[in-house]
């Protein structure tokens, strides 16, 4: 009775085969160098740390909900913020979008089967997971209270919390990080599918290849600081220490030269994640896309050079702090080119509200106020009158959660269908999105004005100007919103594999390779290796009658 | 069905081959692998860089007690040093032309050439660091630098705190140059296992040539580091 007869296949046969279903077990995942296998374990990794980074953001919230220090003490304060700013920044905004998206989608955007290194690939996320476990046995252990940036000589000389490890952490995910960058140039460089040129290059690479620079050029030079700061308290070398002879303020240099450019580390992928969303739901080609691809080069660029604009009032010369206030004015030009091509793109396009186009929508104007805030920063004048306050708590995040984050979110909405194989809810992500873009607000604007009227930053104890309660009290209220508004995508994330309708090939008919194989794509990304013959973002050719368009690739 | 963890075992065994899956051609294989080599060449300058920016700060600050210090450390050690170096970037070459050539006796004895150059390297580092720690010369505790004159400055005695800051800078940047050779001594241990057994023939030998950039690569940085720690303010 049960011998099968060719005429009637077992039902789960039907499903393809894709880089999902062709193995099973925890071997076949934790051994993989399949690029996109490597994509979801970072995918997981990241929000686990993301999940610590706001549970300590949240405790910082509650904190400031009353004037009086009265949820934590002074000491654990300090080790909050600082924790917060570790994780959030090195274990969550550096690997989000390259280690993610970028990971899964360089090589199918550019037409190959994998990164150009897929063992070093998997070793970058291995050494992703040994710098955080460092990092979460430091903050089991007492953690850090010396705010992300660990200044000398407070760090090296006196705190006794554990620098040296939080730093060794760093050292190792900053390892993983140079790993991921390499892998992309490289593979960008030398790996391209026949016929796709540089100027044919979808945006999302474009800005994966800025950000690979970066990541390449920075980070070493915050490992070898690093390694002085762990000298320097072990020996008591003095090379920051001005009672032997040494500088603070080379610390600062040195960490800001990779500190400052390693925000563009943070911004620019989300950049490429915001072309591409525009481009498909305005559908149309993106405006200037040569100045939307070369300014991500330039930010690069520019980037390397505006560090001591965080050092304003750390005591530089007043000549170089000119120099540095006109250079960090001059890399607000390419942001401002991509934001104006990104506008002039929606003007007369069919614009479509989906999800990821609300999170694009989100982090123009989020960006926008952001940078501009970034602007007030970079005068002199005001710098020196909100240096430390709000106003530079409120500006930072603007561009990390309103920009990067928004961006990242909005990613994984485009991309989700490709990389599940699943729909996600459209009605409860354009909900979600709706929630974080009032919760974001909510929470960070309130800080422009405690900033600008005099409140410091990481203090926990404001009990003498209690007039800042009600403005931190709307903070507060907002910080619970975003958590809220953060929490949905995951829910009906993980709802959505196994209950969401399965997702068609080009769900959104968009342009662009990683839209032309299967949802999920098979290991090797395509059956055929493509050849590309048109321009990116050919929308205007996509959305053509019928009898117009171009063959599609065949499969 | 339960998916039995037992599938999972019979993951795709990588047994090596010379030309991976996805590369479409050995050659587009070879390129990325030395495309690779040379952008990660490109964050060790930087690396580096951090350090020799510092050097440079103090240096100008502290320029006499810094040739005063510069004046201890044993200029004829570090040249052999360096001359040692320089020969074995030439058996490099020799190994990488042997390897295109397909001449395995001579693969073989460059490589282990290199390796012996480079722990001769190691050696006399040793012997360099010894002498520091005899005459109390590392930074810490016991650090004792007193007296010493300014060169060209009669009459005038290098501040033994600024001269300890050249003794930790030489200390770190010989060491992470040092480390550096460790790591290119494994590599080369490598390579000679795999030349060895005969894996590298004139089609495939692109461990060799990476492996070579990265020993010219750790040659260069001691290029810099001679004179900038040896050779500061030295008239005959």
């Amino acid at each position: 009775m049960p011998t099968a007869t060719p005429q009637s296949p077992v039902p789960q046969a039907v499903e393809r085969e894709n880089y999902l279903n062709k193995e099973y077990g925890v071997w076949s995942w934790l051994f993989t160098t399949d690029h996109k296998r490597i994509a979801l374990l970072y995918l997981i990794s990241i929000t686990f740390f993301f999940f610590i980074g706001g549970f300590f953001a949240l405790l910082i919230r509650l904190e400031l909900l009353t004037p009086a220090g009265d949820l934590v003490q002074a000491d654990t304060y300090n080790k909050l913020f600082t924790m917060h700013g570790m994780v959030m920044v090195f274990f969550f905004l550096i690997p989000s979008i390259p280690a993610v998206l970028g990971n899964f989608l360089v090589p199918m955007m550019i037409g190959t089967k994998d990164l150009a290194f897929p063992r070093i690939n998997l070793l970058s996320w291995y050494l992703y997971v040994i710098g955080g476990v460092m990092m979460l046995h430091c903050m089991l252990t007492g953690g850090v209270d010396t705010g992300w940036t660990f200044y000398a000589p407070f760090s090296t000389n006196f705190t006794n919390t554990k620098i040296v490890e939080a730093g060794l952490a760093i050292f190792v995910a900053g390892f993983s990080s140079i790993l991921t960058g390499l892998n992309f140039v490289v593979t960008i460089h030398r790996m391209r599918a026949p016929g796709l040129t540089w100027s044919r290059l979808p945006l999302f690479i474009w800005a994966h290849y800025a950000t690979s620079i970066i990541q390449l050029l920075g980070t070493p030079v915050i490992a070898v600081t690093i390694v002085l700061v762990a000298a320097e308290r072990a020996l008591h070398l003095g090379i920051f220490d001005p009672r032997l002879g040494g500088d603070p303020l080379l610390f600062q240099h040195l960490f800001w030269f990779y500190s400052h450019p390693a925000v563009y580390i943070m911004i620019l992928p989300s950049m490429g994640v915001i072309s591409e969303v525009i481009a498909c739901f305005s559908r149309k080609r993106i405006f200037g896309y040569s100045f939307v691809a070369f300014s991500s080069i330039a930010i690069a660029v520019f980037g390397f050079l505006v560090w001591a604009h965080h050092m304003f009032v750390a005591g530089i010369s007043v000549y170089s702090a000119l120099v540095f206030s006109f250079l960090s004015y001059a890399v607000a030009v390419p942001s401002a080119i991509k934001v104006f091509n990104w506008t002039a793109t929606l003007y007369k396009g069919s614009i479509h509200y989906d999800a990821p186009m609300l999170y694009a929508f989100g982090f123009l104007g989020l960006f926008t106020i952001g940078g501009l805030t970034g602007l007030f920063l970079a005068a002199l004048g005001i710098d020196v009158h909100v240096t430390d306050t709000y106003f530079v708590v409120a500006h930072f995040h603007y561009i990390m959660v309103g920009g990067a984050l928004m961006g990242y979110l909005g990613g994984m909405h485009f991309w989700w269908p490709k990389i599940s194989g699943r729909l996600y809810p459209e009605g409860w992500a354009r909900l979600a999105a709706l929630i974080v873009f009032i919760g974001f607000n909510l929470t960070f604007f309130p800080q422009f004005l405690l900033g600008y009227m005099g409140m410091p930053r990481r203090y926990y104890d404001y009990s003498h100007m209690p007039e800042f309660q009600i403005l931190n009290v709307l903070s507060t209220a907002g910080a619970t919103v975003l958590g809220v508004g953060y929490l949905l995508p995951m829910i009906y994330f993980l709802w959505s594999m196994r209950y969401g309708k399965p997702a068609p090939d080009n769900p959104w008919n968009a342009a662009g390779l990683e839209w032309k194989t299967a949802s999920p794509p098979p290991t090797f990304n395509f059956d055929e290796d493509p050849v590309v013959t048109w321009e990116a973002y050919n929308y205007e050719e996509l959305d053509a009658p019928p009898h117009q368009q171009e063959v599609p690739v065949a499969r | 069905m339960p998916d039995s963890t037992l599938v999972g075992l019979h993951h795709e065994e990588e047994h090596h081959p010379e030309l991976l899956h996805h590369f479409a051609d050995a050659q587009q294989q070879r390129d990325a692998s030395s495309l690779g080599m040379w952008v990660f060449l490109a964050t060790e300058i930087m690396f580096f860089g951090g350090l020799f920016c510092a050097y440079l700060v103090y240096r100008r600050w502290y320029f006499g007690d810094f040739a005063a210090a510069s004046k201890s450390i044993n200029m004829a050690l570090g040249a052999t040093n360096t001359a040692v170096l320089i020969c074995s970037s030439l058996t490099v070459v020799l190994a990488v032309w042997a390897a295109q050539t397909a001449r395995r006796a001579l693969l073989i004895g460059s490589l282990a050439i290199t390796m012996l150059l480079g722990l001769t390297f190691l050696g006399i580092k040793g012997i360099e660091y010894k002498d520091k720690f005899v005459e109390h010369h590392v930074p810490g505790a016991s650090f004792s630098f007193e007296n010493e004159p300014i060169p060209g400055h009669p009459g005038q005695f290098a501040n033994p705190r600024h001269a300890q800051m050249f003794f930790s800078l030489y200390f770190v940047m010989t060491g992470l140059h040092a480390l550096h050779m460790i790591i290119g001594l494994g590599i080369f241990l490598w390579l000679f296992v795999m030349a060895w057994k005969g894996r590298f023939t004139p089609e495939w030998h692109t461990p060799v040539e990476i492996g070579g950039l990265y020993w010219h690569f750790v040659d260069i940085v001691w290029i810099y580091l001679f004179p900038l720690l040896y050779l500061i303010d030295r008239h005959p």
